[in-house]
């Protein structure tokens, strides 16, 4: 599997009615590498993501993911694959402990990974508190932990330090960070702090590519162009 | 899939649960109305055709709000699309949204059918009778959880979902209301007869068409 690009897209073109989302978007990305993506709202980053996350089908063009053909072999891809949205994917009524205890059962994840994440994450002392009366940064942190509760080798992260203070941020880069070793997709606003990790930047503007270039070539000012 | 399903479950109940919502709306539902045909009606005691209808209207109702609430949180705090990234088969959904409408529907009749034999109902049915009403319950419970299921998550992906459940609903569920009141009149008559088996088969067969019609589709319905 490592021998193949963990993402190969190939002119992919996602539409919602007549609106394109996404348009021709091609690129691929190397195991254990990070690809930042930058645009202004509405760009096509989070339907990029999702396409990748086998949540949304292509309607033209080629993806594979981790190497597999997603209009074919879809499934394969299901359980390793690990999502940080906008939305925490957590059911607001029950604790995070029950939230991951139910993930954890979906992935056949032993339990004992649950303890492991909250201690890492700083959140054993709320584990049994109910997710709605936890603040966005708490809510974000578990979130993390239900991403990677499966160890996925592929990360999907929609701006995944929205919500979090710089020592929540620290907190957790060894899971989601650089450092994690895992394939990443990334969606940033930060021309500077979302450059750094990155080894390819793309910039998208109303679907269609318009920056995909190595992260060292890339500079602040050109992600700023994007949003003019 | 057993291990999906038994994890959808333990959800569902720790939800439900938690914040109970569809079971007590259910069942105070179903008792309201009863009181409503009770005075509606003027008349103490029904029996037969007409008791078989106006419980089994009542029960097709206050299924409506279960139905429309069956898939609400999955939707709106994402568990719906966290499930759908798990490596599981997808029917796995199915089956437990299934199997927790059927209780759901089994939990609001045990208040449900109590409050109709008490408000409205002239003739208490005997040991034999409840036995051959409780199999009609069921079998009708069954087809009202299997199509509501799907009808449930087909709603639930529009923005209109509390009209269309209804819309769609209650037209897939007259033949199960239709079989389960022919069944049931005779077990609610002043002169007791036997169980129809004629409609008991029809519930059973319809049970059986529509589950699994429900299973095949269901992958499709929820795929982008």
């Amino acid at each position: 599997m490592d021998a193949q690009p963990a993402l190969d897209l190939r002119g992919v073109t996602r539409r919602y009615g007549e609106r394109v989302a996404l348009a021709d978007c091609t690129f691929t990305l190397d195991a254990g590498r990070t690809l930042v993506v930058f645009g202004p709202n509405g760009a096509g980053k989070s339907t990029l993501l999702r396409i990748l996350a086998t949540l949304l089908r292509t309607h033209e063009g080629t993806a594979k993911v981790l190497g597999h053909d997603l209009k074919k072999e879809g499934w394969k891809v299901r359980g390793h694959v690990g999502l940080l949205g906008h939305d925490p994917l957590l059911y607001k009524d029950l604790t995070i402990r029950e939230n991951l205890r139910f993930h954890a059962r979906l992935y056949r994840v032993p339990e004992t990974r649950i303890d492991e994440l909250l201690e890492a994450v700083g959140l054993t002392v709320r584990a049994d508190d109910q997710v709605h009366t936890l603040s966005r940064g708490l809510v974000q942190r578990a979130a993390v932990c239900r991403a990677v509760l499966h160890d996925p080798p592929l990360l999907l992260l929609d701006e995944p330090r929205a919500n979090l203070d710089p020592a929540a941020a620290d907190i957790v880069e060894p899971l989601i960070g650089a450092a994690s070793g895992r394939t990443r997709v990334i969606t940033s606003h930060d021309p500077v702090g979302g450059l750094v990790g990155a080894d390819i930047a793309l910039g998208l503007q109303a679907g269609y590519t318009a920056l995909l270039e190595p992260a060292a070539g890339v500079t602040p000012e050109m992600v700023g162009e994007l949003y003019r | 899939m057993r291990h999906a399903v038994a994890a959808l479950l333990r959800k569902e109940a720790a939800l439900e649960l938690r914040t109970p919502q569809v079971i007590p709306a259910m069942a105070l539902f179903s008792v309201i109305t009863y009181v409503v045909f009770h005075f509606g009606l003027k008349r103490n005691q029904l029996e037969g055709d007409l008791a078989s209808g106006v419980l089994w209207v009542t029960i097709l109702f206050a299924a409506m709000l279960g139905i429309a609430r069956l898939f609400v949180s999955d939707r709106e705090e994402g568990g719906f699309d966290a499930f759908l990234l798990a490596p599981v088969d997808r029917t796995a959904m199915f089956v437990a949204k299934a199997i927790s409408m059927f209780a759901y529907l089994v939990l609001v009749q045990v208040i449900a059918i109590p409050a109709f034999v008490i408000l409205l109902l002239g003739p208490t049915p005997d040991g034999t009778q409840a036995l051959n009403l409780v199999a009609v319950l069921a079998l009708a419970d069954v087809g009202i959880a299997v199509v509501g299921t799907l009808v449930g998550a087909l709603s639930v992906q529009t923005r209109a979902r509390d009209l269309i459940v209804p819309m769609l609903a209650l037209p897939l569920l007259v033949p199960v209301i239709i079989g389960a009141a022919r069944a049931s009149a005779p077990l609610l008559a002043l002169h007791a007869t036997a169980l129809p088996g004629k409609w008991l088969a029809v519930l059973a067969l319809y049970d059986l068409v529509f589950g699994l019609l429900a299973y095949g589709v269901f992958d499709y319905l929820v795929e982008d």
